[in-house]
């Protein structure tokens, strides 16, 4: 039997630069797993908003995309972790309109809303980390 | 320590002839008849098998497919079930690739030891075989069960086409039940069609759909918003007084909507709204 | 008229809404027309770019048209929960010209200006 390979790549998220390049890498994972284009641009929009909030309320951080597989389904799972203030209020923050100072906005919700799978874990001064898988239809 | 036991140990130490066996019989059962190159490629798959089940055995005796000792049996078995259900073959051809194991396996078992090793190690035996049988089984028919999906989702694309009312206007008759599924696709080669004739409305006709639940109605409303973003809009015709209800009682918005009872208003509403107009000639 | 060609970062986009706006003020423009046409992807930041330009045309004056969102971007969008207030979108530049135009009153123009950023990061 084979072994299976590395299935998660990690990217740095220090600028908006590398919001770019977190998207560019989930689309490209997201076509050569055969996603339709719809899923393809939920679950790059999705990344965009979670890389977005990790480098403007998280001071930057890194984002970890891996195939993931249940029985028969294939699916994709974004993970953005980062080592700042955290979230005091979580269930605040995932409501649709609210903003910090910083206006973080729709992300959290409207990334939930584009997965089929969201966790967040955030606590204050213990950083945040988001997980949000898409399967395959 | 996980204990030898005995059929780990005639995988490991029959290996070849037990291969040559195994051939033989699937050969000899196959309702089919095999090319050299099929035969080359179930040997191949035969031996991978042979070596991942020694393999497996050796760490977890107790046949956990669910433990890590069986994952790549696991995978094994499930690309094997995928293919042969996408090429169309027999649940029976199908699963008889790991059933037919069991004839060698006890041929060999049968010529050693006392009564009660051989009974215990025949169940052992027969439990690992049946339970990898069924889980073969098992993906063969959600890869089927893919493929009929799959099929079903093309044929509804090809029944519900939309259609070009005017110029300007697209109309989607709906026919029949919806389910979540199937309105997503619709609705996406909706608002495809849209781009690609530049019609700035469609009409959503909707008299030929028995009833409505949540999800299909968000999915409607859902349409309707995306087609606005684009710049189009969209009516729904054809919402009967049951469907109005459910709708009220589902608690849905339709305020935001344009709706006509019939498709013929919806047309008439559209064209205004275009800024076309039919006139009749009189008749000579 | 702004055709937006490239997966822009943050910065980016806030550059190309103060460009915009002064390019309103440079030309006396009476509409803006944005083609996204090209655009993949549209997230809640390009959103509310959109709508900033959109509102701060209107303050300078002019009406802004956004034309030609793909439907993937569309669904997104919805999904996304983006209100995407106050902006005028049609299907195609055409489609947004005639629209610009029944906004004005006879003797207004519309000044046209392509305005594509040497500076921006190529679409992978």
């Amino acid at each position: 039997m084979t072994m299976p390979s590395p299935t998660s790549d990690i990217y740095e998220i220090r600028d908006s630069e590398d919001v770019v390049v977190v998207r560019q890498a989930v689309r490209r994972q997201a076509v050569s797993l055969g996603f339709n284009l719809v899923d393809q641009t939920k679950i790059v929009t999705a990344a965009s908003e979670l890389a977005r909030n990790t480098l403007i309320h998280g001071g930057g951080g890194k984002a970890s995309v891996e195939i993931v597989r249940n029985g028969l389904s294939t699916g994709l799972k974004l993970t953005f972790a980062d080592e700042g203030p955290g979230i005091p209020d979580l269930e605040l923050a995932m409501r649709d309109g609210y903003t910090t100072k910083n206006g973080m906005g729709l992300g959290l919700g409207g990334a939930k809303r584009l997965s089929n799978e969201f966790e967040i874990d955030s606590a204050p001064e213990k950083g945040t980390r988001v997980a949000i898988t898409r399967w395959k239809a | 320590m996980p204990a030898k036991n005995r059929l780990s140990e005639i995988l490991a130490s029959h290996e070849a002839d037990l291969l040559q066996d195994w051939l033989a019989l699937q050969k000899a059962s196959a309702s089919r008849k095999t090319s050299a190159a099929d035969d080359k490629v179930t040997a191949s798959l035969s031996r991978e098998f042979l070596s991942g089940l020694r393999d497996a055995m050796q760490s977890d005796s107790s046949v956990d497919l669910q433990t890590q000792a069986w994952a790549s049996v696991r995978d094994f078995l499930t690309n094997l079930a995928q293919s042969r259900a996408k090429s169309g073959y027999t649940p029976t051809e199908t699963a008889s690739f790991v059933f037919s194991l069991k004839e060698p396996l006890f041929n060999r078992l049968s010529s050693s030891g006392d009564q009660a090793t051989l009974a215990k190690d025949v169940w052992t035996t027969t439990l690992a075989l049946d339970r990898l049988g069924l889980f073969t089984m098992e993906i063969y028919q959600k890869t089927r069960e893919q493929v009929i999906d799959r099929q079903q989702r093309e044929l509804l694309e090809l029944s519900t086409p939309v259609v070009r009312l005017w110029e300007n206007v697209l109309a989607l008759p709906l026919i029949g039940t919806l389910d979540s599924s199937r309105t997503q696709v619709v609705m996406q080669n909706l608002l495809e069609a849209i781009v690609s004739t530049r019609s700035d409305i469609a009409i959503i006709d909707i008299t030929g759909v028995p009833t409505v639940d949540t999800l299909v109605a968000q999915h409607l409303l859902k349409t309707v918003a995306a087609a606005r973003l684009m710049g189009a809009d969209c009516i729904i015709s054809g919402i009967r007084p049951q469907i109005a209800q459910t709708i009220i009682h589902l608690g849905v918005d339709l305020s935001e909507v344009s709706t006509k009872a019939t498709m013929a208003d919806a047309f008439q509403l559209a064209l205004k709204r275009t800024g076309a107009t039919i006139t009749t000639s009189k008749a000579k | 008229m702004v055709s937006i060609q490239v997966d822009m970062h943050d910065r980016l986009a806030l550059t190309l809404q103060d460009d915009l706006t002064s390019q309103i003020v440079a030309q006396g423009a009476h509409g803006v027309l944005i083609d996204i046409s090209a655009l993949e992807m549209v997230d809640s930041f390009i959103g509310r770019m959109l709508s900033n330009i959109a509102n701060m045309s209107r303050l300078l004056d002019a009406e802004t048209v956004v034309v030609g969102m793909q439907p993937s971007v569309a669904i997104t969008l919805v999904e996304l929960g983006m209100p995407m207030r106050g902006i005028r979108t049609a299907l195609d530049i055409e489609k947004g010209m005639l629209l610009l135009r029944s906004e004005e009153f006879a003797s207004a123009s519309v000044s046209e200006k392509d305005a594509k950023d040497d500076d921006a990061v190529p679409n992978v």
